[in-house]
C-alpha cells in the first residue's frame, strides 16, 4: 500500500532518467577516486573534445528513434561534408560558401533518406544502410586517398581553445550540444510537433488518423539528422585539422549505442532529451574513466558493450518486477488477513 | 507534465555543474603536470620519469614486438633506466583513436610521449599542448614532422622506398605492372615510402605502378584490397606492401597454384609471420629493421631529452644503451640504421 502512494505522489522517482543521473553522479564519483585527473577542467575539456560530434548527432537521432525509425547513415554523413570541405577547400571556396555548400547538402543526404522511407514505405534500417555505403562512397570519390590538412587556424583553433570566458573547460562543440540539446528539449517536451512525434513513434497509425502529418515530419527530422552530421562533420574536421575519407566511420554506432543507454526505446514512442543528455555524459563518462586509469583499452569496448546491453534489456523485465510486486504484496495481505 | 518540464529544465544545470566543479579546480587543473621527476639520477639521466608508449594502435603485434619489454623494446628501455610508464592507444588506426590516449597520458603526468603517428596533422593540437607544459615528444616509425621534438626513423625513408622498388625489380626482371598494397591513407610514413617508390620507379621505365590501395592495416581489409587487384589487373607483376599486416594478407592471397610464382611479392614484414611463405616461394625476400630495436631506441631518446642532457639539435649525440651511440641528423631526425633484408637463406635465426 505505502509502495503504491509512493509510485503516485513521486512517479519521477521510478524513472529510467533517475536511474541514469544515479549512475552518471555514481560514475563521477568513482572515477574521481580512481584517478585525481577525472574532474579537472583539462580532462571536461579533453572529453567534450573527443565526444562532442557524436553528442550532437545523438541528438536529433533521438527524435528519429521516438518516431520508431532509424537513421545509421549518420556517421557517413559526417564523412562526406568532412570530405566536402577539403575538396572545396583545396579549390580556394571561400569559407562561407563551402559552409552553406555542405549546408544544402546535408539537407539533400537527409532529405533522401526522409524521402525513401516516407515516400516509399522502404523501412528505414535498410535505407540508412544503403545510404550509409552511398555516402562514405561518395566521400571516397571527392578526396581519394589524399588529406587535406591546411585549414586556417582560426577555425582549427577550435579543437585547441576553449571558448573565451567560461575557464578552461567549454569546447565549442560542448556548447554546440548544449544549445542544441535546449532547442530539441522544447520542441519535443513543450511543443505540439513534439507530442505528435512520441504518439508517431507510439501508433503509427493511430497518429496518421488523428491528422498528425507523420510522412511530413518524419522527412524534416530526418533533413535536420543530415544538417546536423554535416555541420558536425565540419566541427570534427576543424578539430583533427584534417579532411580524410575515413573521417568518422564506425561513429553511427557509438551514437545509437548512446541513445538507447539513454533510455530512448528502441521501439519507439518514449524517450526524453534528457535521457539522451544523461546517456551522452555516461558513455563518455566510462570511456574517459576506463582511460584514465590504465584499464585495458580493448576491454572499453566491453563495458560500453556491456552497458548498452543491460540498458535495453532492462525494460523487458518490466512485467517481471509487476509480478514480482505483486506476488509480495499478495503475500503481505494473506499475512494481514490471518 | 509539471514535473516533466521541470526534467527537461534540469537539464541546463546537468550542463552546468561540471563547469562549476572545474571553476573551483581549475586552479589545480591547469598545472603543468611535470610531477615527480625524483632527484636521483643515474648517470646524468633523471629516473622516475613517466614515459608513455603510444603506438598507432593496439593488437598490432609489430608495435607489440617494438614497445614491450619482454621482446626488449620501449618498455624495456624505460625499467632499465628506471623510469615508469605503460603502453596505450586506441584500437583502430585512426587519429580520432589514438587522440584520447595522448590526452590521458598528459592527465595522468607524463613527462614523456613515445609515438607512432596515426596521422601528420591530426595529432598537432594534442602534442603542441604536451610540449607547451614541458612533456617530451619523441616519435617513431611514423612522423608527425611538424609537433615533435625528435624522430626516430628506422631507416632512411629514401633508402627503404628505393630498396623496396629495387628488391620487386630483380624479381620481374625490371619491367611490368605492379601496385602498392599500403596501410591507412593518412598514414605519415607510408605516403613518405611510397613517394620514394614512386622516385626510384624511373629508373625503371618498362616498369609502372598501376594501384594504391588501402588495407588499413586490418587483415581482412587488406586481404579484400590485395583480391580486388589481381581482378582488375590481370597482368599485374608485382607487389609491394610496406606493412607487417598488409604483407602476410597479400601473402595468403597469392599462396595458390595460380599466382605463386607468377605475381611477385615483398614488401615489410616480420620474420615469423613470413616464414612459412617464404619456405613455399610466394615471397622470395622482404624487409625490415629490428622494431624493438626501434622502441628501445625512441624511448632512451625520449628520457635523454626529458632529462635535458640533449634538446633535439642537429649534431648532438647520445648513447642508447646496448644500441650504441647515435646522431641526431637533419630535420631532428635519428636513424636507427639500414634496413635489412630477409631470404630463405636467413629468415631462420630471427624470431620476432
Amino acid at each position: 500500500m505505502q509502495s503504491e502512494n509512493v509510485r503516485e505522489r513521486l512517479p519521477w522517482l521510478f524513472r529510467w532518467e533517475t536511474a541514469l543521473a544515479i549512475i552518471v553522479a555514481a560514475i563521477a564519483v568513482i572515477g574521481a577516486s580512481a584517478s585525481p585527473q577525472f574532474l579537472t577542467a583539462n580532462n571536461l575539456f579533453n572529453l567534450g573534445l573527443s565526444n562532442g560530434e557524436i553528442a550532437i548527432m545523438v541528438l536529433p537521432m533521438t527524435l528519429i528513434i521516438i518516431t520508431g525509425e532509424i537513421d545509421l547513415s549518420v556517421a557517413s554523413i559526417l564523412g562526406m561534408s568532412s570530405c566536402l570541405l577539403g575538396y572545396l577547400w583545396e579549390r580556394h571556396w571561400p569559407m562561407i560558401v563551402i559552409f552553406v555548400v555542405i549546408a544544402l547538402v546535408g539537407l539533400a543526404a537527409g532529405a533522401v533518406n526522409g524521402l525513401l522511407i516516407t515516400r516509399l514505405g522502404l523501412p528505414s534500417l535498410a535505407v540508412t544502410i544503403g545510404t550509409l555505403t552511398l555516402y562514405a562512397g561518395v566521400a571516397q570519390i571527392l578526396l581519394g586517398p589524399t588529406t587535406v590538412a591546411n585549414f586556417p587556424a582560426a577555425y582549427t583553433n577550435l579543437g585547441v581553445n576553449a571558448v573565451p570566458g567560461t575557464g578552461n573547460a567549454l569546447t565549442y562543440s560542448t556548447l554546440a550540444f548544449a544549445v542544441l540539446a535546449l532547442i530539441f528539449g522544447v520542441v519535443l517536451h513543450a511543443t505540439p510537433v513534439g507530442r505528435g512525434i512520441f504518439a508517431m513513434g507510439a501508433s503509427p497509425e493511430a497518429a496518421l488518423f488523428a491528422g498528425i502529418r507523420v510522412k511530413r515530419i518524419k522527412t524534416i527530422l530526418f533533413m535536420i539528422s543530415g544538417l546536423v552530421c554535416a555541420f558536425a562533420g565540419v566541427l570534427y574536421t576543424f578539430r583533427l585539422s584534417t579532411a580524410v575519407a575515413n573521417n568518422g566511420v564506425g561513429l553511427e554506432l557509438d551514437v545509437v549505442a548512446i541513445v538507447l543507454v539513454g533510455g530512448i526505446s528502441i521501439f519507439g514512442g518514449k524517450g526524453s532529451i534528457l535521457g539522451a543528455v544523461l546517456g551522452v555524459l555516461a558513455f563518455a563518462g566510462i570511456q574517459n574513466a576506463l582511460l584514465l586509469t590504465n584499464f585495458n583499452q580493448e576491454a572499453s569496448g566491453v563495458v560500453a558493450g556491456g552497458l548498452l546491453l543491460v540498458s535495453v534489456f532492462l525494460p523487458g523485465t518490466r512485467p517481471l518486477w509487476r509480478r514480482i510486486a505483486a506476488h509480495s504484496r499478495g503475500r503481505v495481505a494473506v499475512r494481514k488477513a490471518a | 507534465m509539471r514535473l516533466r518540464r521541470a526534467t527537461w529544465l534540469a537539464l541546463p544545470l546537468l550542463i552546468v555543474s561540471p563547469l562549476l566543479a572545474a571553476c573551483s579546480s581549475s586552479s589545480n587543473g591547469s598545472s603543468p603536470t611535470q610531477a615527480s621527476s625524483s632527484s636521483g639520477t643515474s648517470g646524468s639521466l633523471k629516473t622516475g620519469l613517466k614515459v608513455f608508449v603510444i603506438p598507432k594502435n593496439l593488437g598490432n603485434s609489430y608495435f607489440t614486438t617494438s614497445d614491450s619489454a619482454k621482446s626488449g623494446g620501449a618498455l624495456a628501455a624505460v625499467q632499465q633506466l628506471g623510469e615508469s610508464g605503460s603502453e596505450t592507444s586506441g584500437t583502430a588506426d585512426t587519429p580520432s583513436s589514438q587522440i584520447p590516449a595522448i590526452q590521458a597520458a598528459i592527465s595522468k603526468g607524463a613527462n614523456a610521449l613515445v609515438l607512432s603517428a596515426t596521422d601528420p596533422n591530426a595529432l598537432c593540437p594534442t602534442l603542441e599542448s604536451a610540449m607547451k607544459r614541458g612533456i617530451s615528444v619523441v616519435t617513431f616509425d611514423s612522423d608527425a614532422p611538424s609537433c615533435r621534438d625528435l624522430f626516430i626513423n628506422q631507416a632512411s625513408s629514401q633508402a627503404l622506398g628505393a630498396s623496396e622498388v629495387d628488391l620487386l625489380a630483380k624479381q620481374i626482371g625490371e619491367s611490368g605492372q605492379i601496385a602498392v598494397v599500403s596501410a591507412s591513407a593518412d598514414d605519415t610514413n607510408q605516403n613518405v615510402w611510397i613517394s620514394y617508390m614512386k622516385q626510384e620507379l624511373k629508373k625503371y621505365p618498362k616498369m609502372s605502378l598501376v594501384s594504391v590501395v588501402y588495407g588499413n592495416d586490418d587483415t581482412a581489409t587488406s586481404t579484400q584490397v590485395t583480391q580486388g587487384l589481381l581482378e582488375q589487373y590481370p597482368d599485374l607483376k608485382g607487389i609491394i606492401s610496406p606493412t607487417t599486416v598488409g604483407l602476410p594478407a597479400a601473402a595468403a592471397v597469392l599462396d595458390t597454384a595460380k599466382y605463386r610464382g607468377k605475381v611477385a611479392l615483398t614488401g615489410l614484414g616480420t620474420p615469423d609471420e613470413m616464414k612459412q611463405y617464404v619456405a613455399d616461394g610466394t615471397v622470395k625476400s622482404f624487409e625490415l629493421w629490428n622494431p624493438a630495436d626501434l622502441g628501445y631506441l625512441a624511448a632512451y631518446a625520449a628520457v635523454e631529452l626529458s632529462s635535458g642532457k640533449i634538446t633535439g639539435a642537429q649534431g648532438q649525440t647520445f648513447t642508447a644503451g646496448k644500441l650504441g651511440t647515435f646522431t641526431v641528423g637533419s630535420d631532428h631526425q635519428v636513424l636507427l640504421g639500414a634496413p635489412f633484408v630477409f631470404t630463405s637463406a636467413n629468415i631462420n635465426t630471427f624470431n620476432f
